[in-house]
């Protein structure tokens, strides 16, 4: 696939697992997908701005199956992307990058993105159990 | 020497990241620092949608200030999408034709998901401000 056969760093192979690849792949991961859920956002506005029938399909969406699993996803893909990313702004300012302290925060956020999912889904619930 | 008659700066100009080399990081931050409020204030409006009815969540967006903050979002949300999947795509599309063309894709897509939701908002924020009530 690359035009260039210059020789590549070697580096997954060699590196012993750490948090902080994790975290890296996963913030770039959580980015894309929740660039793909931007539609359900346009898609969500169009609907509202349409009509109640738009309005009620896109609900529809959200309460079956697949669109519960992808809104568990996005859900969890902001925690985690909303928390490393204040990781990184933290980075970006010089803290944060003592060995230690880096590997912390970086299950910190892992976590984090875990509990912030489960507050915001039990706070969906009650909201239906309410209503 | 110089076959085509140019000076050596001329030649180098607008190459390599020279004078606007940060301008992409700093405004992937800036838009990252808006998304943080907005975002939470997404999270926050749909949430007090799922139990409303269409005509209580249109008119929760018609509100001028969360038509606004939603705007504000919808901005943010598309122009950061953009600037992050263009640095995906140029750590690891390395054919040439391919990433030229995702890069232009990923542009072409996130203007578009943004002017069609900001259409839909001023819809619903014009619609209901004179007639609804």
């Amino acid at each position: 696939m690359p035009d260039t056969a210059r020789p590549l760093s070697p580096h997954l192979t060699i590196y012993r697992w750490q948090i902080q690849m994790m975290t890296s792949i996963v913030h770039r991961g959580t980015g894309i997908f929740l660039a793909l859920g931007s539609a359900l956002v346009v898609w969500g506005l169009f609907a509202l701005a349409s009509g109640p029938d738009a309005f009620a399909s896109v609900r529809a969406f959200c309460e079956s199956w697949i669109g519960l699993i992808l809104l568990l996803g996005w859900t969890w893909s902001l925690a985690f992307h909303l928390l490393n990313g204040v990781r990184h702004l933290l980075q970006d300012i010089g803290l944060g990058y003592e060995p230690r302290q880096f590997v912390r925060n970086g299950w910190l956020v892992t976590i984090g993105s875990f509990v912030l999912t489960a507050l915001v889904w039990a706070a969906a619930l009650a909201q239906r159990g309410g209503a | 020497m110089n076959a085509q008659l140019r000076t050596p700066i001329k030649i180098a100009r607008g190459l390599g990241s020279a004078k606007t080399g940060a301008h992409h990081f700093m405004v992937q931050r800036i838009t990252a620092v808006a998304l943080l409020g907005l975002g939470v204030w997404f999270v926050w409006i749909v949430l007090s949608m799922l139990h409303m009815d269409y005509a209580a969540a249109r008119s929760l967006i018609a509100q001028p200030l969360n038509a606004v903050l939603m705007l504000a979002f919808i901005v943010a949300l598309f122009w950061h999408a953009q600037l992050g999947l263009q640095v995906i795509i140029e750590d690891y599309v390395h054919a040439h034709g391919l990433e030229l063309g995702l890069q232009i894709t990923v542009k072409f897509l996130c203007f578009l998901g943004a002017a069609a939701s900001v259409l839909a908002v001023i819809r619903i924020a014009l619609a209901t401000a004179p007639l609804g009530s």
